[in-house]
């Protein structure tokens, strides 16, 4: 005997079962994440030696930071973090320009092939540490950052970290929208940390500049 | 110049593109004189591989003559050179380890990002294998520029002919590291999963590292025979259950170690692979991982595992308690090229390998869409298919049949 039809689930009740217990699970998970957030937020200190820039705070500001290690003395890592050198590895860098008193105009291309300036100041120099710095009144973005040089442990090299906080022009959205031009801050700045390690290991930028059968590329540019 | 070109899953063409140019000081160019299809290309021409595009130029196993040096480049022009396969700058924390593959910073910043996303790191460079690995042009080609070309790139002396030295760039090291990896002791019993180039040259491998015994696993029987030929008893799978054999060729304890050259496009008609292949098809899965199950679960206990294998992402059904709790120790990884390029050098003059016969066609750059296909459909006689930029289109010359086991 057969069995007839309707002794069988329809296949999507089980399909909007499992799609309940997602949203439930997920639900579940993001107020977990906020309880455990708030409760963060009123206690004195917070146990953890990770560096600051890897908490998921909230802050007004986009803050991100990036380390990597590269097999070179800390000394000269620090002596060839310099103005002058920037257009070598900082892909988005169009020019700096020294205005004196420690202060420097950086032209940045943005998106959309438009470009952006920024006026900022160094306020602190640690001689072979860290260099810090804060934007004046005259940028057009509001930012604020460190770059860190500490001795990497076993005779590695160092850790080089640039930590970066900006005002993203247009908020989140904004901010998202330029990720996916390829020109956000915190993706241009993960990239030349990497050019810095390539130039200074090395002695050039790697590039995988070489032929394709796409008509629009040439092989003497990179690709992504 | 003509190159060799993905245009997308089972589509190869051979197109006329602009020639590569010097740009940094470090580069060098050269000529290719013959470049090799390899397994692992076959994993691209399946579309399994994330991060091909289309007009990409793949190959990345040739070598050829330098024509032109970068100011920093140690090479001279006109010497012959075999590349490796995986570009490494030499500096780095992993290449001062020799740790080749894994090198810092031959993956570019731009196409770093993806393969950090889907790794956790971002893994080294290598030539003509999607953008994930950098995105760089391949060597099946009239023309490619090398990076550090001060590092990489082996000078071949001349009166050894191209098929002698050409598997250095990749298949050989490969082979060679999977017995490395395998640990083995004077007398062990290795088993070899898959008997394609890399498989040959690991059984080649085993007996020299000390092997006292190779078992190889396979079903096309030129293959097998070629295994036999260098040493290795054979097992084929479409006769026997491979455990039970493996067993009983071991008074019941299993291979010392174990060794899957084979990767994630496992062949067979067992249950386990058929449900794979079934997921693989409905896109939910990348992996097809049934010789590696068969190898943890025929291992003796705290044994060796060495995976030269290539696989893409997340596997399913992994035996991971078996792994554990018979105490296997595993290695694996791409190959570290440039640490034994030297020492296989001199050993190829020594005549201690046998490079050439698992060369099956030589077959003209201009021929290479047919000679992918062949190289996917006919895999018992296509056993290692060399190209030839220069030689005219239909120039074709094919191996005398083997003598089957």
């Amino acid at each position: 005997m057969s069995r007839s039809k309707n002794d069988l689930p329809d296949p999507l009740i089980f399909a909007a079962a499992g799609a309940g217990i997602a949203v439930l699970a997920t639900g579940a998970a993001l107020w977990q994440r906020r309880r455990h957030r708030e409760s963060r937020g009123q206690e004195e200190t917070i146990a953890t030696d990770a560096p600051h820039w890897t908490l998921d705070k909230d802050s007004s500001r986009a803050m991100f930071g990036k380390s990597v290690l590269i097999n070179r003395p800390r000394a000269e890592l620090y002596a060839a973090w310099t103005p002058e050198r920037f257009p070598d590895f900082m892909e988005n860098v169009v020019a700096v320009d020294d205005l004196g008193d420690d202060v420097s105009q950086w032209t940045i291309k943005a998106p959309a092939g438009r470009e952006v300036t920024l006026v900022n100041r160094i306020t602190e120099r640690v001689e072979d540490t860290s260099i810090y710095w804060q934007s004046t009144p005259a940028s057009d973005i509001a930012n604020s950052g460190e770059v860190r040089f500490t001795d990497a442990p076993a005779g590695r090299g160092t850790y080089v970290s640039l930590i970066l906080a900006y005002d993203p022009p247009a908020g989140k959205v904004g901010r998202f929208a330029a990720k996916l031009l390829q020109r956000e801050p915190e993706v241009q700045a993960r990239r030349d940390l990497h050019r810095f390690k390539q130039l200074m290991e090395t002695g050039e930028v790697t590039t995988n500049a070489s032929p394709s059968a796409r008509g629009a590329e040439s092989p003497a540019e990179p690709h992504i | 110049m003509r190159a060799v070109t993905w245009q997308g899953r089972h589509k190869i063409s051979v197109e006329t593109v602009p020639d590569p140019e010097i740009v940094n000081p470090r580069d060098a160019i050269i000529r290719v004189t013959s470049t090799a299809i390899c397994g692992s290309d076959l994993h691209l021409y399946d579309g399994y591989i994330p991060g091909m595009r289309a007009g990409d130029i793949v190959g990345h196993e040739f070598m050829g003559e330098v024509i032109e040096t970068g100011a920093a480049s140690t090479l001279k022009r006109g010497q012959r050179v075999v590349i490796p396969f995986t570009i490494s700058c030499g500096q780095c924390f992993f290449c001062e380890k020799k740790q080749y593959s894994a090198c810092d910073n031959s993956n570019p910043s731009e196409t770093r990002d993806a393969s950090e996303l889907m790794m956790g790191h971002a893994m080294g460079g290598a030539f003509g294998y999607a953008h994930l690995t950098g995105g760089y042009a391949g060597g099946q080609a009239e023309y490619v520029r090398i990076p550090y070309s001060d590092v990489g790139p082996v000078v071949i002396p001349d009166d050894l002919p191209d098929d002698d030295v050409l598997f250095l760039s990749d298949i050989l090291p490969t082979g060679w590291q999977a017995a490395v990896n395998a640990d083995i002791e004077p007398g062990d019993t290795v088993a070899v999963w898959g008997c394609g180039p890399v498989g040959l040259f690991t059984i080649q491998s085993a007996l020299l590292l000390g092997a006292g015994r190779v078992i190889a696993i396979d079903h096309f029987p030129t293959r097998l025979a070629l295994a036999r030929k260098y040493g290795a008893e054979i097992l084929d799978y479409t006769q026997v259950d491979v455990r039970e054999a493996l067993d009983e060729m071991t008074g019941g304890v299993g291979p010392d170690a174990c060794i899957d050259c084979v990767g994630m496009e496992s062949h067979g008609f067992t249950a386990d692979n058929i449900l794979d292949q079934v997921k693989v098809k409905m896109l939910s899965s990348t992996e097809r991982i049934h010789a590696l199950r068969q190898a943890i679960l025929a291992c003796r206990k705290g044994g060796r595992l060495s995976i030269p294998g290539v696989y893409g992402g997340f596997a399913d059904k992994f035996p991971l308690g078996q792994l554990m709790e018979k105490g296997l120790s595993v290695k694996s990884g791409q190959t570290h090229v440039q640490r034994y390029s030297g020492e296989l050098l001199d050993m190829i003059r020594e005549g201690k390998f046998d490079t050439i016969s698992l060369i099956s066609h030589h077959a003209p750059l201009e021929d290479a869409a047919d000679m992918y296909r062949h190289w996917h459909d006919d895999q018992d006689l296509y056993t290692k298919i060399v190209l030839k930029p220069g030689l005219k289109k239909g120039d074709i010359s094919a191996r005398q049949e083997l003598q089957h086991a």
